[in-house]
């Protein structure tokens, strides 16, 4: 049975689709990529999954509970077993990396002084930053808050792990550092992960099933292999990165000879 | 025409969606505050920022407005040979009046507007949802203690304006205008009433400390995630907090003092 069971998921703002029908499976210990052009609700899918959104209908069920008809208490308490790693790191920025660490455990459990150190000196040291603790936020680099925000993710040592667009933005070096990591992580810890990435090369080195979505539905779903084989041409545009294809290059909208000789001038 | 009265439709359903929004925000505050008072550390570190920073501005204001109500009384009283009541009427518009009201319009533009700014980058950098996320909820980690830092520090910050604003108008009526010390202190004693003045006041200004509280954590909850929207939202929490302060002031003073 998978940890995460999407089904039939409509989710709109405005007007506007975001999902339209979207059927997802996240099997246990698997790394599962969600990936598609920007704009198309990947992140939104990650707050769907963690009941920060309520879907318009559909379902989400993570390990067998139905997220949606949680109770607060009941959702709080499922959240606990399932960590997120924000693009932006989301730290706290006005307590030192340590504590950032330390505050799920504090929040959370009665574990004396002695025993929230030596735990979060684990998972920072997992990290490679376990000399870091004493700097603030502010003094990290984008990499190295990234990297924290990872270690303070599976504090709670979760069942799961929510990766909202973990390479964008990074140099060659943290981009490869943070690979290896969420590699390294899901099967040291027996995690589930989730990656939302558009980063064609990273995430296909490192998943075992990609989903691609576009439009509000699942183009095409598989492992990295079965993608790069597809016929799609929409999925060969992505996966290779093509400037025009069945997503063209340019906005919709009136032909360019039109334009040109119409006599329309914007104020 | 039909344009005009969609407009009026909207801005009708948005203000009537933000002040339901609202009155929901300041339900679960009050929920989480059960929870606060058993982990006090949490209000004592905002007791420090909310309250405590606002201390120096307080009493530099307080100081200024006690010496210009001591020269302004002065000034009508000693046409009537009434000088020696100069007490009375500076403790009097300071107790009842310009100490609660003046002491929250400050509150809301030194700690209020901060709130609003820190809450609102709090959200716009996900740190408010990264909280959620690790089931700790926001409201009752975040906000619950500032709100109750906010009512404890107001009637705290208006005592003090009171109170170096009665010693300015000391300052200038017996060291400037030569206004007799032992008149001026014993005639303070008898027209003051505990009840009717002090106690009065210190209401106004906790009622003045929950709503200027409650508007800044709400707009700083409700901020669009943008340094635009961050920065309209901490103007919302001085305009609403004052136009908030000065009618709930009429309404109360009415209530106490009026004799309707």
């Amino acid at each position: 049975m998978p940890l995460i069971k999407i089904r039939d998921l409509h989710f709109y703002r405005g007007d506007r689709a975001i999902f339209d029908g979207v059927n997802i499976d996240i099997h246990r210990g698997k790394i599962t990529a969600i990936m598609g052009p920007s704009g198309t609700g990947k992140t939104t899918l990650l707050r769907l999954i963690g009941g920060q959104l309520r879907p318009d209908s559909g379902t989400i069920e993570v390990d067998g509970q139905d997220v949606h008809k949680l109770s607060h208490a009941g959702l709080y308490e499922l959240r606990k077993r399932m960590g997120m790693l924000f693009q932006s790191g989301a730290l706290l920025t006005d307590i030192s990396v340590f504590d950032n660490v330390a505050f799920p455990l504090r929040e959370h459990t009665d574990l004396p002084e002695s025993m929230i150190r030596d735990l979060v000196l684990m998972k920072l040291q997992a990290v490679g930053l376990r000399n870091a603790r004493d700097l603030m936020p502010a003094e990290l680099s984008g990499g190295m808050a990234r990297r924290v925000a990872l270690a303070r993710a599976v504090t709670l040592d979760p069942m799961m792990v929510m990766y909202d667009e973990p390479f964008t933005g990074q140099d060659p070096i943290s981009m490869g550092t943070i690979v290896n990591l969420i590699h390294r992580l899901n099967d040291a810890m027996g995690l589930t992960s989730i990656i939302v990435s558009h980063d064609v090369m990273e995430t296909t080195e490192i998943a075992d099933v990609i989903y691609l979505l576009s439009a509000g539905k699942v183009i095409e779903s598989g492992s990295p292999v079965q993608l790069r084989r597809s016929s799609s041409q929409w999925v060969q545009q992505f996966i290779q990165g093509l400037p025009d294809g069945p997503v063209p290059f340019h906005f919709p909208g009136v032909d360019f000879a039109d334009d040109l000789l119409s006599s329309e001038v914007s104020a | 025409m039909i344009d005009f009265i969609r407009s009026l439709g909207r801005w009708g359903l948005d203000t009537l969606q933000r002040l339901g929004s609202g009155h929901l925000f300041l339900w679960y505050m009050v929920k989480g505050i059960p929870e606060v008072l058993l982990r006090f550390s949490l209000v004592i570190q905002q007791l420090q920022s909310v309250g405590v920073r606002s201390v120096m501005i307080i009493l530099v204001s307080g100081l200024f407005v006690g010496m210009v109500l001591g020269l302004q009384g002065y000034n009508t009283l000693v046409d009537f040979g009434a000088e020696e009541s100069l007490g009375v009427l500076v403790s009097l518009s300071l107790v009842r009046e310009l100490g609660p009201v003046v002491s929250a319009l400050l509150f809301a533009g030194r700690a209020g507007s901060a709130l609003t700014a820190e809450i609102g980058l709090m959200k716009s950098t996900e740190q408010l949802s990264g909280m959620e996320m690790m089931a700790v909820d926001p409201i009752r980690r975040i906000i619950a203690p500032r709100f109750v830092a906010g009512i404890i520090s107001m009637p705290l910050l208006a005592a003090i304006f009171s109170a170096v604003g009665i010693f300015g108008g000391f300052i200038v009526g017996y060291g400037l205008l030569g206004v007799d010390d032992g008149a001026f202190w014993s005639q303070m004693q008898v027209k003051t009433d505990w009840y009717d003045d002090v106690l009065n006041g210190v209401i106004k200004s906790i009622v003045f400390g929950v709503v200027v509280t409650w508007i800044a954590l709400f707009e700083g909850y409700d901020a669009s995630p943008t340094s635009e929207g961050v920065g309209r939202a901490t103007t919302r929490t001085v305009v609403h907090s004052a136009f908030a302060i000065l009618g709930l002031d009429f309404v109360l003073t009415a209530l106490m003092f009026g004799e309707i």
